[in-house]
């Protein structure tokens, strides 16, 4: 009701209504005045706790970070000297910095990719006349509700470099020990290994739902045309899925950024191996500030990860709009 | 409207479900403590501990003994989840328990603000802790900012099953004897066992070992006016690669970072003969080795005493019942108290009387091999000497060494000397 309300608010019709006696009149009057009020104020009353919540919780903490990364601030001592771009100069000026935001790209790429095709594959299956078609689907989002803590003790039995579990099975087979906790390359491994664990049933029910909302006549159409299976996969689910695989895209995008829990979870003291290996952003974030008490200088990596986040938002949206025109040309 | 009501109901109650996570620190003091209220007015005094401190018995005897007093127990699951937790709420400004327990370690940090922290000087308990435990929590100007509970004299715990095979003596007085006073010595035995026993390690962390010997020196990362000087001092340099030689030229490592599942698991397959124990560590031992018989422990440290961890109480100034709290603490922590907790969780007692107890003395330790543990921890404890002087930036300067010392000892990617040089560049950056 509201909608078609405010689409056309000042109706001729309802204007025009003939008078009946002056009571009616201003009765009519005044629900005019109010249902005039409610058109109006109404829809942003509506969506205006979003804004608040958005206000408290988002937008607050991002400018009072903001203000703290130009001071000096220590975790107990509270605000100190006034220090302008000092801390973020000092985050840019450091390796460590460089390092972590490497290890952020690496484990972001390692852990995305396979995720949304395997996640593809698995909706696909799922979409599939499957016996017990609830347990299964219920099943892939098991690894979700387990607590990113709980995972990484079950990882860490399995990643242990001397006695893991892995690492036993590839001396039984004769090969070379990966070492887990040393290699670079191999710790984002293991890392994306647990992020894909949790998150890959997840996105396996976001492609699942799109892939339902798929007039099944289409598949009808081309299963009568001869398509096959795979076919029918590459030629029709996927590019009716493209709206999907970009939301799931962009939602990982910006949870790959701000990877934290698996990376901290990985060995037991939480800075990222010996030679940060695997410190990401967030954590290197951690460590200046509940490591080295120095507020100022984490809040300015904060903001230089934000900063970071917006321009890959910027280019995933720029990249999104182009792959959507393409697809409504076609 | 409906709609609108029903979200006002949902998001006052995402309200209250964010103030009760969040936690709001003490309880309103009004309405528990209804018991018996004699003479005082009754109050609830929240105490934070972490770990395993042995307090549950004794908060219910506190309780007969003051029934005025209900006492809520808050318990975190590890040292580093509480230091967070004292940290953000001393910044916040409230939120605190009324009593926190604090670890030996962090003190530094929290003697930069002694206004937050209630003054607990008091004659009745003077002279009860030895004094290099209550040294650490005195501020220049001589305000006690914590009673002591736990302290860390350490010995060497060994696998006498390993050093059997390797023909060494097992028998610990004998052991003692073999590993001698100094941490040359120790090493040395370190080179027979290794020769005799090529595939077992004689210790089980470089990292470990390094805490055994740094904590013997007077000054090691700091000095008292702030000054770092951790790449400088001659002792730090000496021991770095003391310890590196003998991890890596004389393989007497395990290569095991300490905590990890690869140590854990270390104590099962028999992967080294000796560890650095801490009263403390005994319990850790034995959770990791059950099953594994053989260890023991040597009434020995090499290199002199040794003191690593233990805690303290401490009353943060933004409690609202400071002189309950006080006498709480202090009665916690006086040496009949600290008996019953050691007895309970095996926390090995900070106090002078505590130390010649006949219950402490009496202690014994089934899975060490019936070892009269009481007895041997009261004279490592006796033993110390030396406590260094820890700065503000201690924490984050031996964070930096143990990570130079894993990427020599543990991960291999680095030699002692270009270790080195990284840790000079984290400590830089600091």
């Amino acid at each position: 009701m509201a909608v078609t309300d405010r689409v056309k608010p000042r109706s001729p019709r309802r204007q025009s209504l003939p008078p009946e006696g002056t009571k009616g009149v201003r009765r009519l009057a005044f629900s005019q005045k109010v249902s005039k009020w409610d058109v109006k104020v109404s829809p942003y009353l509506y969506i205006s706790p979003f804004f608040i919540l958005f206000a408290l919780t988002g937008l607050f903490p991002l400018v009072y970070t903001a203000w703290v990364s130009l001071h000096s601030w220590n975790l107990i001592g509270g605000q100190g000297k006034f220090t302008g771009l000092e801390n973020y100069a000092f985050a840019v000026a450091q390796p460590y910095f460089w390092n972590a935001v490497g290890n952020t790209f690496s484990i972001f790429v390692l852990s995305s990719l396979p995720q949304v095709v395997i996640a593809l594959v698995v909706a696909a299956v799922l979409d599939a006349n499957l016996r017990a078609r609830t347990f299964w689907r219920m099943g892939v989002l098991v690894p979700f509700v387990v607590a990113p803590v709980a995972v990484g003790l079950i990882f860490n039995n399995l990643f242990a470099d001397q006695f893991g579990l892995i690492n036993e099975m590839l001396k039984a087979a004769g090969l070379d020990p990966v070492r887990w906790h040393s290699d670079s390359l191999a710790s984002h491994l293991a890392i994306a290994t647990m992020v894909n664990f949790r998150w890959t049933g997840y996105n396996a029910l976001i492609f699942l739902a799109a892939m339902q909302a798929i007039p099944r006549d289409v598949f009808e159409a081309a299963t009568i045309d001869g398509a096959g299976r795979l076919r029918q996969f590459f030629s029709v689910t996927v590019p009716m899925l493209r709206p999907t695989v970009i939301f799931v895209v962009i939602t990982s995008t910006i949870g790959g950024l701000q990877i934290f829990d698996e990376p901290r979870v990985f060995d037991q003291s939480g800075l990222g191996g010996a030679d940060r290996q695997w410190q990401t952003l967030t954590m290197y974030i951690w460590e200046l500030g509940w490591g080295q008490r120095n507020f100022g200088r984490a809040s300015a990596v904060a903001w230089l990860l934000f900063l970071i986040i917006v321009l890959i938002a910027l280019l995933n949206f720029l990249i999104t709009k182009r792959i959507a025109s393409q697809g409504g040309r076609k | 409207m409906k709609i609108a009501s029903k979200f006002t109901v949902l998001s006052a109650a995402a309200a209250c479900l964010a103030l009760s996570l969040t936690g709001c620190g003490s309880a309103a003091p009004e309405e528990t403590g209804v018991n018996g209220a004699t003479g005082s007015e009754p109050v609830t005094l929240t105490v934070g501990t972490f770990n395993e401190f042995g307090y549950e018995k004794l908060f219910e005897e506190y309780e007969e003994l003051n029934p005025n007093v209900t006492i809520e127990h808050k318990k975190a699951a590890t040292t580093n989840e509480a230091r967070d937790n004292l940290t953000t709420r001393l910044a916040a400004g409230s939120g605190l328990s009324d009593i926190e327990a604090v670890e030996v370690d962090w003190l530094p940090e929290l003697l930069q603000y002694p206004d937050r922290f209630a003054d607990l000087k008091d004659s009745a308990v003077e002279g009860r802790w030895l004094d290099w435990k209550a040294e650490a929590a005195t501020t220049p100007d001589g305000k006690l900012l914590g009673y002591g509970t736990d302290s860390g004299p350490e010995a060497v715990c060994y696998n006498a099953e390993l050093l059997k095979k390797a023909g060494l003596p097992t028998e610990r007085g004998e052991v003692a004897k073999m590993l001698g006073t100094t941490w040359d010595s120790y090493f040395q035995a370190g080179k027979a066992f290794k020769a005799a026993s090529p595939d077992s390690a004689w210790f089980d962390s470089a990292g470990a070992i390094y805490q055994g010997m740094s904590n013997q020196l007077e000054k090691v990362y700091e000095e008292e006016d702030g000054t770092v000087i951790a790449t400088e001092n001659q002792q730090v340099k000496d021991t770095y690669k003391q310890v590196l030689k003998a991890s890596t030229e004389d393989g007497l490592s395990a290569h095991l970072k300490q905590w990890s599942d690869d140590w854990a698991s270390g104590f099962q397959t028999g992967a080294f003969a000796t560890t650095l124990c801490p009263g403390w560590m005994l319990g850790v031992i034995e959770g990791n080795a059950s099953g594994v018989a053989g260890w023991d422990v040597a009434n020995v440290f090499p290199g002199g005493g040794g003191n690593w961890g233990g805690s303290y109480l401490t009353v943060p100034t933004q409690g609202a019942h400071q002189a309950e709290a006080k006498k709480l603490a202090g009665w916690l922590t006086a040496p009949e108290q600290q008996i019953k907790a050691f007895t309970a969780k095996g926390t090995f007692p900070s106090q002078k009387e505590a130390l010649d107890s006949s219950a402490l003395l009496g202690q014994t330790n089934a899975f060490f091999n019936g070892a009269p543990t009481g007895e041997i921890f009261a004279e490592r404890a006796k033993a110390v000497d030396v406590t260094p002087f820890k700065g503000t930036k201690f924490f984050a300067i031996n964070d930096a060494m143990q990570q130079a010392l894993t990427r020599v000892d543990v991960d291999k990617t680095d030699d002692a000397a270009s270790s080195w040089e990284k840790f000079v560049t984290a400590v830089k950056s600091l």
